[in-house]
């Protein structure tokens, strides 16, 4: 591989170690025995411990832990329906739009999105608490599930599906029988996606939760005002853990069934 | 009933998903726009007119004769919110061009990758984004600060003897934005430079381009979508950065995204907050459409 150069390697070494370095010594760190972040005083779990018995943190870890499945449930639904519209009808009124409402989330600064669902929500006389902190992260989770699934679609084979309804099959038993199952695995990731949204955003959840619906990333947020400590350090690793499990298990789950779909299709087409 | 339920099946595809981002996300920015134009009032919520719908249409022309543009002749009057947003912009830009020279070659070494690893690139590429934006920012805090990691290292090894006041400074937030924001600028480059046909750079050389001629004219080019879709992902959000101006920066540090939520938050203006929303979004639809555009081509293509 002489394409393959030795600058290559080097960028990508450093490259990684930018990434991922900060987030090591953050973890390293909240194995500390010290209170300080910054001096190595011998390995403790003692932060952890301490962390459970944080009734705050614990309540607010509650309340993320329901939005984020209740949303990321919801959002998976109209992403992918909204996947469907924006790759099989390529013509309808008002589609620009459409796709634009689709991608201007993407990159949509958080404050803007986060002030205007407030500003919606107190002008139809919506309480704030956690419906209007769901509602909100599913409106934003949406379009990240829509532009996964949407990548899926594109590279899908209709004739499949033509053939389905030829043979009489209506188009919701089309969907659920032949679509779901070979963009199920971009369905998954969506949802996981949407998850991991949910679960991290801050911006967004101060502006639309109100009284008793704190999430973990507005508690972490708060305490971090303060200073930096080993508990918040134990919060984050937990955090960094259940997502790099949950990333991990998503993609062996997709690469399995994207494995499995190959050797079916070459088994139906016999190859 | 299968035409019938076909049609049905169809128009609530595209009507479902539409009504909800129409209802949830295009309508509250004329609701801000509308407060935008109302005046500050110590009132729940601190707003005047309040618009009451159930007043019929005289309801809504005697609300519109209340609105005034005072908020927005009160922001181009108070320096701050200039300066504001311009030293966004300019933090966003400067932010942008470093997170594209530095994924460059990052991006460039993966595509050079073998095909057998490749993946796993991608994964380790992608498994930062998935971590919480906050926690990735308040990492550096403990890195940065004046007796933190970095600082010591510089120390231990003598580079300097002084330890260097980076957090809370403008220093801090180019760091942050660069960190943050790194894997969104890697992956388009990736795809763009992955796609590409290497025997031209090869044809290029031959023909006689020197290697950076070469990179310039033929690979850089072709990797042109990718750079600009990447650019836009990271300055668009960048410029209405609020986490990372007020964990790592410090008080001199001027950024819209975090004079709104103050103004919101702190000073319970809701009008002008409203005000500076709804001009930080006038300035960004330009960018925001040019992406869209870009978005819907690549699209178009991977059909």
């Amino acid at each position: 591989m002489q394409r393959w150069s030795r600058f290559n390697i080097l960028s990508l070494v450093f490259g990684f170690a930018f990434l991922y370095l900060p987030i090591v010594l953050l973890v390293i760190f909240s194995f500390n025995e010290s209170k300080l972040v910054t001096v190595w005083a011998g390995f403790s779990t003692k932060w952890y411990v301490q962390l459970f018995h944080n009734q705050g943190l614990m309540d607010a870890a509650w309340v993320t832990i329901r939005v984020a499945l209740i949303s990321a449930t919801c959002a998976t639904v109209l992403g992918t329906l909204a996947a469907l519209a924006i790759t099989r009808y390529t013509r309808f009124r008002g589609r620009m739009l459409f796709s634009g409402m689709i991608y201007a989330p993407l990159v949509m600064p958080e404050v803007i999105t986060g002030l205007s669902m407030l500003l919606l929500f107190v002008a139809i006389g919506f309480d704030r608490g956690f419906w209007t902190l769901t509602l909100a992260h599913i409106t934003f989770t949406m379009c990240f599930v829509a532009v996964v699934v949407q990548s899926r679609l594109m590279s899908f084979d209709r004739s499949i599906e033509e053939a389905a309804m030829d043979l009489g099959a209506t188009p919701v038993t089309t969907f659920m029988k032949i679509t779901l199952p070979v963009i199920a695995p971009a369905v998954f990731s969506g949802w996981v996606l949407a998850l991991t949204l949910s679960l991290d955003d801050l911006v967004i959840s101060s502006f639309t939760s109100g009284p008793g619906a704190t999430t973990l990333p507005m508690k972490i947020y708060s305490q971090v005002r303060l200073g930096v400590t080993p508990e918040i350090n134990a919060v984050c690793t937990i955090l960094i853990g259940i997502v790099a499990v949950g990333v991990l298990i998503a993609s062996i789950i997709s690469r399995r069934t994207e494995a499995q779909r190959i050797k079916d299709e070459q088994a139906a087409f016999g190859h | 009933m299968s035409k019938f339920g076909s049609a049905i099946f169809n128009r609530l595809v595209i009507i479902i998903p539409y009504a909800w981002l129409l209802f949830f996300f295009l309508i509250p920015f004329f609701i801000v726009f509308r407060i935008s134009l109302s005046e500050t009032a110590v009132a729940m919520p601190p707003y005047l007119p309040v618009f009451s719908w159930s007043d019929g249409f005289s309801g809504i022309i005697d609300g519109i004769k209340q609105f005034s543009i005072a908020n927005y002749v009160w922001l181009t009057e108070d320096a701050l919110y200039i300066k504001a947003y311009g030293s966004s912009l300019w933090i966003a830009g400067v932010s942008t061009l470093v997170t594209l020279l530095i994924a460059y070659p990052i991006a460039y070494g993966m595509a050079q990758a073998p095909k057998t690893i490749r993946p796993t690139l991608l994964m380790l590429v992608i498994l930062p984004f998935w971590t919480s934006f906050l926690i990735r920012v308040y990492a550096w805090i403990a890195i940065l600060k004046p007796e933190g990691l970095f600082n010591q290292m510089l120390l231990t090894l003598g580079i300097i003897d002084q330890p260097l006041i980076i957090l809370n400074t403008n220093w801090a937030i180019y760091i942050g934005i660069v960190y943050s924001y790194l894997p969104f600028m890697v992956l388009p480059l990736y795809s763009a430079l992955e796609k590409m046909d290497h025997s031209l750079t090869e044809a290029a050389q031959d023909l006689g381009c020197t290697p950076i001629s070469a990179f310039w004219q033929v690979t850089f080019r072709l990797s042109l979508p990718g750079v600009i879709a990447g650019c836009m992902l990271v300055f668009i959000p960048a410029v209405g950065e609020f986490v990372i101006p007020d964990l790592l920066g410090g008080s001199e540090t001027l950024m819209i995204g975090k004079t709104l939520w103050n103004e919101f938050n702190a000073n319970r203006d809701w009008p002008v907050s409203s005000a500076v929303a709804t001009i930080l979004l006038l300035i960004l639809v330009v960018p925001i459409m040019f992406f869209q555009q870009a978005q819907a081509k690549a699209d178009s293509e991977g059909r």
